[in-house]
């Protein structure tokens, strides 16, 4: 049921919304979060890199995870990997349910998962120069809520 | 045939390429092949380790087959 996409190209996150919305009517909410590429501190690109054999596995894995924990009507999970630029998306999290509750906890549970637990490696170039980012203490902080 | 290994994240610097080519045997022996400096990183304790695409919970007594792949997972950092 879940949809999950692991992207090497741009996506809408408008126009995802509004199909993933319209798949679910029956939902009486759809909770979505957008991950964009932050713009200042100097980063003038962002580079996500995956492992083929682990990293889209491991995203299906997690969604789910997510479902057999809420009772959803829709779950969407888009992440991109690749080079992208300050504003351009790299995650979107859209859950519909029939009580808002669920879908705001679904939807926050998967962007934790997503941060911390699943297959990527991110580095910004500040300056002309590339630097790997380390995960940080919140994120694992975040990930122990569960 | 031979085996292979896959540097991930900032391995991939610190090796200076994406993967490589090993003979097949215990790890232990295919490491010590390597740059040593490269190698203290790879067996990090924050380096986890994947075979075929599965993670291990220990990586001590990993042999490498012809055609295995063994990759070197540094911390993730996504979203």
């Amino acid at each position: 049921m879940a949809d999950v996409r692991l992207l090497g190209e741009p996506f809408d996150p408008a126009a995802e919304i509004a199909a993933f919305a319209a798949a679910h009517r029956v939902a009486g909410g759809v909770v979505s979060f957008l991950g964009q590429v932050r713009e200042g501190d100097g980063v003038e690109a962002l580079e996500l890199r995956h492992y083929g054999p682990m990293t889209l596995p491991g995203m299906v894995q997690l969604a789910g995870a997510v479902e057999s924990r809420w009772p959803l009507d829709g779950l969407l999970i888009l992440h991109r990997h690749g080079v992208m630029e300050p504003g351009d998306p790299i995650v979107l999290v859209a859950a519909a349910a029939r009580h808002r509750r669920d879908a705001f906890g679904a939807a926050d549970f998967a962007m934790d998962h997503l941060k911390s637990d699943s297959w990527f490696w991110k580095r910004e170039r500040t300056g002309g120069r590339w630097r790997w980012v380390e995960p940080r203490a919140q994120d694992y902080a975040d990930r122990a809520r569960w | 045939m031979a085996a292979k290994l896959v540097f991930l994240g900032r391995l991939e610097d610190r090796a200076g390429m994406p993967e490589l080519a090993v003979a097949p045997g215990p790890l232990d022996q295919v490491l010590a092949t390597l740059d040593p400096a490269l190698a203290v990183e790879l067996l990090g304790e924050r380096v986890r380790l994947a075979l075929n695409g599965q993670l291990l919970a220990e990586s001590g007594a990993v042999i490498l087959d012809d055609g295995d792949e063994l990759a070197f997972l540094p911390p993730v950092s996504g979203g």
